[in-house]
């Protein structure tokens, strides 16, 4: 049976882009661009991995995990972050919050590929 | 070289050096040859009008009658062993230094204003790459647009048999995301050079306001006349203002001023000041307007006229100084708080309960001025928005007025050069008496 995978992100040709690269991988992908209705989205869709991207419109990535991380049925769903600040003290903020692998944007496709591989790997 | 001499002292030999008699100096500024004799040996106190008048006779800036040319360099130097990175300078031979090689003592002087500026340009280059909200929106912009192209072309260069409609869709995307890129990194290059042109000089707006202010002397007569002209041609002629935010906050200031006097016309105004004895409390009462309209109109009476030098320090609730006129004999903090200890900080926290007080500013020599002070609140939004605290100080240097019979309250400039060990309200270790 196919995993699923949520994206949430806002810019709609990355959102192609990466919806394309994963169902040619055999999974299925579900999107979702407003932080505001994402925990809503993840409870809807109830992903195996969330690829969550930082600045969304309404609220943010790491606002976004914080949540999740403090809900028991989903504390332990993966997160991959995606984002164009790379600085060390957004990687710090993403790992107090409780992502599980910070990656910045611009990406390479194989290696977003092979993270997903590997944080849904069981 | 005597540090300290007298104003006196100094009118002599500058008149001396420019070979000028006694009493033709005397003759050109209006006033006896004994006068002058009297006051070249320090035994009439001089300022206002007449000392202005004796620095045009001899060609001089008046500030180097009043304080000596050594005092600027002092202050200089004494800023430069405040900076944190100083070793541990000799402050008690500051003045055998100054004296002895004044060559070297200028060159520490100007490099340390050097230095000064560099950092100041620095400081405002980090603040404009980490806070400027465009310079952050666009570089996340191009970034996600780089992104986006370069994801969408490795698709169509690694995948073998990607559907024709698949491949249509991503040249499409690539071709929009292309010319999107191209647009964000035109905006951007234009937006960098028009910051470029409008801050090239790099100095805090409130500076170049000042420089503004000082340059004009505080006073503006196109804005006394019946007819006046608008603040923002006055600011468009300046050469000073340059960056658009200190450009605003002139045409803000001289606003304020427009509306000052029209409700003290100038002519009405000097003579009502002149028979009150410069009393800002019976001003506002004779004009029954507020306290600090009366501080500004004093302290922006025109120069060359009989009027004392009267300085103005006026801060928002934050404490910051929003307007710095530095009577003479005073310096005035550009950086960092000043002394907790003015009058001005005690009137903020106590909104409008107008205080008058005697103040003795230490140095390298004590100046004793009558400090008026008062804030008072405004509430531009009514009950809507916040209520806005603005404090004013204005000073009244001891040479032309009679000090009230009270003990002088010992006040500093700033706690990194003050002398006054046992100060309660010190935050900070003098370089003066504690070195570093």
């Amino acid at each position: 049976m196919s995993k699923r995978v949520l994206l949430i992100e806002d810019e709609p040709n990355i959102i192609e882009a990466i919806r394309f690269i994963l169902a040619r991988d055999g999974w299925i992908v579900d999107t979702h661009s407003d932080g505001a209705t994402a925990l809503e989205a993840i409870e809807t869709k109830m992903p195996d991995l969330v690829i969550l991207d930082v600045m969304l419109p309404n609220r943010s990535g790491y606002d976004i995990t914080r949540d999740l991380r403090a809900r028991e049925d989903l504390a332990d769903l993966p997160i991959m972050m995606l984002t164009a600040r790379g600085q060390e003290k957004d990687r710090d903020i993403a790992a107090a919050v409780g992502v599980n692998h910070f990656m910045t944007k611009p990406f390479s496709n194989a290696d977003v590929l092979e993270q997903v591989r590997a944080l849904t790997a069981t | 070289m005597p540090m300290r001499a007298l104003a006196g002292t100094r009118i002599r030999e500058r008149r001396l050096s420019a070979g000028r008699a006694q009493a033709d100096l005397a003759r050109q500024v209006g006033i006896s040859a004994s006068y002058l004799n009297l006051i070249e040996h320090n035994r009439r106190r001089i300022g206002g009008k007449l000392i202005l008048n004796i620095a045009d006779a001899l060609g001089v800036d008046s500030q180097i009658l009043i304080e000596g040319a050594e005092t600027a360099l002092l202050n200089t130097m004494r800023e430069a062993a405040a900076s944190p990175e100083a070793s541990e300078p000799e402050i008690d031979r500051m003045d055998e230094f100054a004296g002895r090689f004044p060559g070297w003592a200028t060159l520490v002087g100007d490099q340390h204003r050097r230095i000064r500026d560099l950092e100041r340009t620095v400081t405002i280059l980090t603040d404009r790459l980490t806070h400027d909200p465009h310079l952050a929106a666009s570089l996340h912009e191009m970034i996600s647009t780089v992104t986006a192209i370069r994801s969408t072309s490795a698709i169509l260069h690694d995948t073998q048999d990607i559907e024709p409609e698949w491949q249509r869709r991503f040249q499409r995307n690539i071709a929009e995301d292309s010319r999107r890129l191209a647009e964000t990194s035109q905006s951007l290059v234009a937006y960098l050079d028009e910051a470029g042109r409008a801050d090239s000089n790099f100095s805090a707006p409130q500076d170049e306001v000042d420089a503004f202010l000082e340059g004009a002397g505080y006073h503006f007569t196109a804005l006394e006349s019946v007819r006046p002209a608008a603040p923002e041609t006055i600011v468009a002629g300046s050469i000073a203002l340059t960056s658009q935010t200190a450009r605003g906050l002139a045409v803000d200031w001289l606003t304020r001023y427009l509306a000052d006097a029209k409700l003290l016309p100038l002519a009405q105004f000097e003579r009502a000041a002149i028979e009150a004895g410069y009393d800002p409390g019976l001003l506002a009462q004779r004009f029954s307007c507020p306290v600090p309209q009366v501080f500004r109109r004093l302290a922006t009476l025109p120069a060359g006229k009989e009027h004392p030098d009267i300085g103005l320090v006026v801060c928002d609730g934050s404490g910051t100084l929003v307007t710095r006129k530095a009577p003479p004999g005073l310096s005035l903090p550009k950086f960092g708080a000043a002394c907790p200890l003015w009058p001005l900080y005690q009137a903020l926290a106590r909104p409008n309960m107008p205080t008058r007080s005697v103040i003795a500013v230490t140095g390298d020599r004590v100046r004793t001025f009558i400090a008026y002070a008062v804030s008072v609140v405004d509430a531009p939004m009514a009950f809507q928005g916040p209520q806005l605290f603005e404090a004013s100080m204005l000073l009244l240097p001891e040479e032309h007025f009679d000090l009230p019979a009270q003990a002088a309250l010992r006040v500093g400039t700033s706690c990194r050069i003050c002398s006054e060990n046992d100060c309660p309200a010190r935050r900070e270790p003098s370089i003066l008496t504690d070195g570093f």
